[in-house]
């Protein structure tokens, strides 16, 4: 399955000018630590897709909202003139398309 | 037990929030009513133009609404980040449209401005001293980024608003502010426990956006006490859960955790959320501690170029399939072009940028979908140049380049793109970029702000005297 087809909502947003931010939500604790088990929200995915190194990446487990954080530093500053999104909030899609291992009972 | 009671008006001031929400935010007895009012979220443009990019109309609604509040309920008003960025020039579009409500209505009141534009002697003064320190992923910092700044703002805490309040203000008009700021200064005042204090702040400063589902900006509410806070929406219809409380600790932060402000770091590691009824959530477990020396963030923007865009649509699926080498040659012809006709422009006083949407305008090289071929692409030419007038005339050719570049396949003259607005080419005038991420030490929380304090009467105002104000209990 698809991460859409299993998280309750994805988003990306900036953080500030300089940095960008993905929130990846689940509606319950089962979801959420189904997805975490399979370990494929990590740094290296994040890495591979912006063209960073794994240690630029910042991932969160944020149990209280059933959901992961990953913050990364924004290619280029918010409104420049090479940025083609100024919140950011248009650079999850490839996110949401990853693939999950998971069945699709889950 | 020290409490405080918040109520933040709506998340951006000028996005509105329904009147009755507020009468029901203040029948909970608030201690004062807070809304934050600029951000670096939409871009550079608003701190470097001074403009916002809010309505004066939407921003006037709102004043028109909470300022009569406030002052008929006898607890301030306090406004932070005025002007869509806080910047003094943003301070002023506000405080002009404050004041002509407050002639409107016929109100009085003291009026505090705090002004958060930054001196650059000083800061150069402060870089030499080594008291300025990058974050992460800072650009380069040094005196020519301070001296080509077309403004520079510091992110102020709560204590210029604390000192303004103890001066009488019933209404404080703030350049930059942290978010927090805005909604911690009355309680801090108070002397309600800060690590509640700065996490209810947090929330509150986006409206009713840690409700479940709000439909369009709206009121919320916090009361704070020693262990902790209970969090509400005013208006009957929506309702704060604890996964929408806990999930807002996510929205534009680089950490759901730590959150560092002038006089420390906010800790949400431990933080617990508990509904304590269908629609009212209590959040405890939150700290805050003074982590190193205070310090204040700087934001600043500088001049980028002037821009004209041209945008167009392709449909052509022939020139879809070899759209790069059509670019190629868009590209070198135009350059040929602008060179015949401006022989003393050289190439660094001007570039072309084509955005390919349908297949990686939004991601660029980021995008890493490579093998679709839509039937249509959405074109955006962005030519961006040293002077509006170059920009706008190299669009110009550009457009006729695009439009009649000629490619191997097709045999006979050209039209390769489908102009949706004529020959108009949209001029966007000067864009900016901002061009530094680091904090400055001051020598106290004050020292980088200056305020103005003046009564608001219905004849106009006058210079207050910063005697303390009797208020009421």
């Amino acid at each position: 399955m698809r991460l859409r087809d299993i998280a309750s909502l994805v988003r990306s947003k900036n953080a500030g000018p300089f940095e960008l931010t993905f929130d990846i939500l689940f509606a319950d604790a089962d979801r959420y630590e189904a997805v975490k088990r399979t370990g494929v929200i990590d740094a290296e995915y994040f890495a591979t897709l912006f063209q960073l190194r794994p240690a630029d990446v910042s991932i969160f487990e944020y149990d209280p909202a059933y959901a992961f954080k990953i913050t990364i530093p924004r290619p280029v500053s918010s409104g420049s003139p090479g940025d083609g999104d100024v919140y950011g909030c248009q650079q999850f899609g490839p996110l949401a398309d990853l693939d999950i291992p998971l069945e699709e009972a889950t | 037990m020290v409490t405080a009671r918040l109520l933040s008006a709506t998340g951006m001031l000028g996005t509105g929030f329904p009147e009755d929400s507020l009468r029901h935010g203040l029948d909970m007895s608030p201690d004062m009513i807070g809304c934050d009012a600029g951000s670096t979220d939409s871009g550079p443009a608003d701190l470097a133009t001074g403009l916002c990019r809010y309505p004066a109309d939407s921003y006037r609604r709102d004043l028109r609404l909470l300022l009569p509040a406030a002052l008929s309920h006898g607890v301030p008003l306090i406004i932070g980040s005025a002007g869509g960025a806080g910047g003094d020039a943003n301070v002023a579009w506000a405080r002009a449209i404050l004041e002509d409500v407050a002639q409107e209505l016929g109100l009085r009141f003291r009026l505090a401005v705090i002004q958060s534009g930054q001196d650059k002697t000083w800061l150069k003064k402060r870089l030499a001293d080594g008291k300025v320190h990058p974050l992460a992923n800072s650009p380069a910092f040094d005196d020519a980024v301070i001296d080509r700044s077309v403004t520079i703002v510091g992110m102020m805490g709560a204590e210029p608003i604390i000192a303004a309040l103890d001066a009488g203000a019933d209404v404080v008009l703030a350049g930059r502010a942290t978010d927090t700021s805005i909604f911690s200064a009355v309680p801090l005042m108070r002397g309600v426990a800060p690590g509640p204090t700065w996490h209810a702040a947090k929330i509150l400063e986006c409206g009713a956006a840690a409700a479940e589902n709000r439909p369009a900006p709206d009121c919320i509410f916090a009361e704070i006490d020693e262990t902790g806070f209970n969090v509400s929406t005013p208006n009957p219809m929506l309702r704060c859960t604890p996964i929408s409380v806990a999930a807002h600790s996510l929205y534009e932060n680089a950490s759901p955790f730590q959150f560092t402000e002038p006089s420390g770091v906010l800790d949400t590691t431990k933080s617990t959320y508990l509904a304590v009824s269908d629609r009212v959530v209590r959040v405890e477990g939150s700290t805050f501690s003074a982590v190193g020396p205070y310090t204040v963030k700087l934001e600043g923007v500088q001049f980028a170029g002037y821009q004209t865009i041209v945008v167009a649509g392709i449909r052509d699926p022939v020139l879809i399939e070899g759209l790069d080498s059509f670019l190629d040659l868009c590209r070198q012809s135009i350059a040929t072009r602008v060179v015949r006709t401006y022989s003393e422009v050289s190439a660094d006083d001007w570039s072309i940028n084509f955005r390919i949407y349908g297949r990686d305008g939004t991601m660029g090289r980021y995008e890493p979908v490579r093998d679709a071929v839509p039937h249509e692409i959405g074109l955006a030419i962005e030519i961006t140049a040293n002077e509006q007038k170059l920009a706008n005339n190299i669009a110009s050719i550009a457009r006729h380049q695009t439009l009649h570049q000629g490619f191997p396949h097709w045999k006979g003259f050209l039209s390769n793109i489908a102009l949706p607005y004529g020959s108009s080419n949209l001029i966007r005038g000067a864009v900016y970029e901002f061009n530094m991420n680091v904090v400055v030490e001051p020598d106290e929380p004050l020292q980088m702000f200056r305020t103005e304090l003046v009564d608001i009467t219905s004849t106009g105002s006058a210079t207050a005297s910063s005697r303390k104000a009797v208020k009421s209990a």
